[in-house]
């Protein structure tokens, strides 16, 4: 068969059909003209446009996120590819696949400083696991399917494909995914044996173990959360996990201590604190985890389980480093548990559990409950109440709502919780829902929002408008940026320097304007008419304006540079020096 | 709790592709690491990799996290710690310029002869001298030619190899 020869436009599109991309997220402009052409004349790939491209990057990652595959954007050179940039640190921090192609001045301009021209693998190059300048068009597709590799395997990640105009213009030769293999990228997925039967070892010897569960369990798979729920009752361990592996574990699950960290549960905490053997799965020992480093779980033996090298021993110093996928080292950790017999010393194990419901009675979530003003906390739990059995995604945006929704927003499943954790993205949310949404059309997707993050990407509403995305923007307006008023008011004397939300519109009749439904709360009683309303309108967008207590902090809160066991559990626990000189440095 | 610093030597084979430099020097930017020299050339033309061999330094946690931060990127075809490998020969070679007349041009030559440099330029009033050898003896020669006219320096950084017969 005489070999084929496509434009450069057209190998970009069947690379990624043949890579089973079905979304692609972006904006066009001029260097990837003939990218858009080749789009027009097909109809397999469904493109969506954003209307910025780091909404584009958001909304790929939320595609991504929930469900489990690599999300496709395409961009522009110059702005297009710059605006990316922040999504793309996003997905590398969050280990989210992602394959972002962006259009590049033809290469005979490259370095003349031509319109629209970046250096846009110099730019991203810190901010993406790999990425690629493709100068020659028989190169093409084997770049394009390696960039789908690199982004899937091993630790996730976002990979840049930057394609110079000519290249979309000439002529050259497809090939397959089949014929394509990496020359060195391979990383390690099947643990060392030996290392998972020291853990073994070491686990049956614990008094008080716990499970320190983290994102790479969702990265891994399905199958990940379920031979970690497998382990977990086997051995009957306490589950903790961080921001990002909520729903590994099922949160309706007794063995559920709550999140970890900064903002976890009390009992989560003092479980960390307390342990004397600590399994992390797939965890990266995060500052917003560790607190204080050095008076991090003291006397505890530790095991980390982790799919990339170099976050094993990068923050704290373990026992046993287990370098593997999440899901093949639970299998083999549960062979050898039940080969070998094994079983924690049950009394011990009653003590144990004795002591972390003795700290679960302390029911660190409580708040004042007051019929006066609607407490953001209750808001959420009313929307937890109504999407009970109900097929839901949530996203967030990141402040005081997003660990509020950590908090008191149960997930059972993987998958279905997508927030901005290492980066901390503000405008995260919305996007995220549209990809969520569109990759999961029948399910609801609720982007909990606050009034300032909404307003950052808040354009993207006129991209679900537009492909009738009927995401439910959840804002729980309390006129600040809530987190930044928090800590100016425990750290900075109360000084609130601009974090008021001065001049912020009617979101009922933003709403309106855009064509969608603008729904507002006011009182407490308002709250549940308000969710059932917005939850009854399936064929376009919703704004909730959920206006709430504006100086309620959340809680409970590990300060800055302290150890877990100096959490607060509410504002009759903040002395004014509950942070100490070092630790206000911290972010 | 005041842990060692201690200075080691890494070889890394990477592809010889466009961006793999930036890649490694980004790494130690971004991160904080320190390069106390670095060098870099394609050593195998046909399978374009190329070999760096860079020397830092750090606690031993430090050291461990550089090694894997270098093992993950993508086009790094493998990392080998030479410190931690055993018995090296590490070397470096350094041109000297040597300007002046006289006494101190005299001494300078007699000195080269002693530490066996070259000398690969010569006028009336300059040498150039090639020194090759570890970092220390390098370091003791431009010691010596700094007080008898030295101008001028250039060095490659060091080049390291394991001994033995086992291949990188």
């Amino acid at each position: 068969m005489p070999e084929q020869k496509l434009t450069g436009a057209q190998i970009v599109i069947k690379a990624l059909k043949d890579q089973g991309v079905d979304i692609i997220f972006g904006y066009p402009g001029g260097a990837v003209l003939p990218i858009y052409d080749a789009l027009f004349q097909q109809n397999d790939l469904k493109h969506i446009l954003v209307r910025h491209e780091q909404a584009a990057v958001h909304a790929a990652e939320g595609y991504a996120r929930s469900t489990g595959k690599v999300g496709c954007v395409l961009v522009t050179s110059g702005p297009g590819a710059t605006n990316a940039v922040t999504g793309l640190l996003d997905a590398l921090c969050d280990s989210i696949p992602i394959v972002c192609l962006s259009g590049q001045v033809p290469t005979h301009l490259i370095g003349n400083d031509a319109f629209q021209e970046a250096d846009t693998t110099g730019i991203t190059r810190p901010c993406t696991k790999h990425n690629y300048l493709v100068k020659d068009v028989n190169n093409l597709a084997r770049t394009l399917h390696e960039a789908f590799y690199v982004a899937r395997t091993g630790r996730p990640g976002p990979v840049v494909v930057d394609l110079p105009k000519d290249v979309q213009f000439a002529e050259g030769t497809y090939v397959p995914p089949t014929e394509v293999k990496h020359k060195t990228y391979r990383p390690q997925v099947k643990p060392e044996l030996s290392r998972v039967e020291e853990a073994i070892e070491l686990i049956a010897s614990a008094k008080r173990p716990i499970l320190y569960t983290g994102g790479g369990v969702v990265n891994s798979g399905p199958m990940a959360a379920k031979l970690l729920t497998q382990f977990a009752k086997l051995t009957g361990i306490p589950v903790t996990s961080t921001l990002m592996g909520l729903g590994a574990f099922a949160a309706s699950e007794p063995q559920w201590l709550g999140m970890l960290g900064m903002h976890g549960t009390y009992e989560a905490n003092l479980a960390m604190h307390g342990c004397d053997v600590m399994i992390n799965i797939g965890a990266r020992f995060d500052d917003r985890v560790t607190g204080k480093l050095s008076e991090f779980a003291p006397g505890s033996k530790k095991i980390h389980v982790d799919i990339d090298p170099s976050s094993i021993n990068k923050n704290v110093a373990v026992d046993i480093p287990i370098v593997g996928d999440c899901a093949h080292v639970l299998e083999d950790m549960i062979r050898l548990w039940k080969a070998r017999q094994k079983q924690l010393d049950k009394a011990a194990l009653k003590t144990w559990w004795a002591q972390i419901d003795a700290w679960r009675g302390r029911n660190c979530l409580n708040y004042h409950r007051t019929e006066a003003v609607i407490k953001p906390q209750y808001a959420l739990e009313r929307l937890r109440e109504a999407l009970k059995g109900k097929d839901h995604y949530i996203t967030t945006e990141v402040g005081q709502h997003q660990m509020w929704a950590a908090q008191f927003l149960p997930f059972d499943q993987p998958n279905r919780w997508l927030t901005s954790g290492g980066l901390g993205t503000m405008g995260y949310g919305l996007p995220a829902a549209i990809g969520a949404q569109l990759a999961h059309p029948g399910a609801i997707v609720v982007d909990v929002s606050g009034e300032a993050s909404f307003l950052m990407n808040m354009q993207e509403i006129g991209t679900a408008v537009q492909y009738r995305a009927p995401v439910k923007i959840f804002i729980l307006n309390n006129k600040y940026m809530g987190m930044v008023r928090q800590w100016q008011e425990l750290l900075h004397g109360s000084r609130y320097s601009e974090s008021y939300s001065e001049a912020l519109p009617d979101f009922v009749r933003l709403a309106e304007a855009w064509g969608c439904v603008g729904l507002r709360a006011e009182t407490v009683a308002d709250v549940d008419k308000v969710i059932e309303q917005m939850l009854a309108v399936t064929d376009r967008p919703v704004i909730v304006d959920i206006i709430v207590d504006p100086k309620e902090n959340c809680f409970p809160m590990i300060p800055g540079g302290k150890a877990h066991n100096e959490i607060l559990l509410g504002p009759e626990d903040s002395p004014s020096d509950a942070t100490p000189e070092d630790g206000m440095v911290l972010v | 709790m005041e842990e060692k610093i201690e200075k080691h030597t890494i070889a890394v084979l990477v592809d010889n592709e466009p961006g793999v430099l930036a890649r490694v020097i980004g790494l130690f930017s971004g991160r904080g690491y320190n390069i106390e020299s670095l060098t870099v050339a394609e050593v195998d033309n046909t399978g374009h990799t190329s070999r760096i061999t860079l020397v830092t330094s750090g606690t031993r946690m430090i050291v461990e996290q550089i090694k894997a931060q270098l093992d993950r990127l993508v086009p790094v075809h493998k990392v080998r710690d030479l410190t931690d490998d055993g018995p090296r020969v590490e070397r470096e070679l350094a041109l000297i310029k040597v300007a002046g007349t006289g006494d101190k041009r005299i001494e300078a030559l007699r000195l080269a002869d002693i530490y066996k440099a070259n000398v690969v330029d010569a006028t009336l009033s300059s040498f150039i001298f090639e020194l090759t050898g570890t970092t220390d003896h390098v370091e003791e020669f431009i010691a010596l030619m700094s007080q008898l006219g030295m101008v001028e320096t250039s060095r490659t950084g060091v080049l390291a190899m394991s001994k033995g017969a086992a291949g990188f």
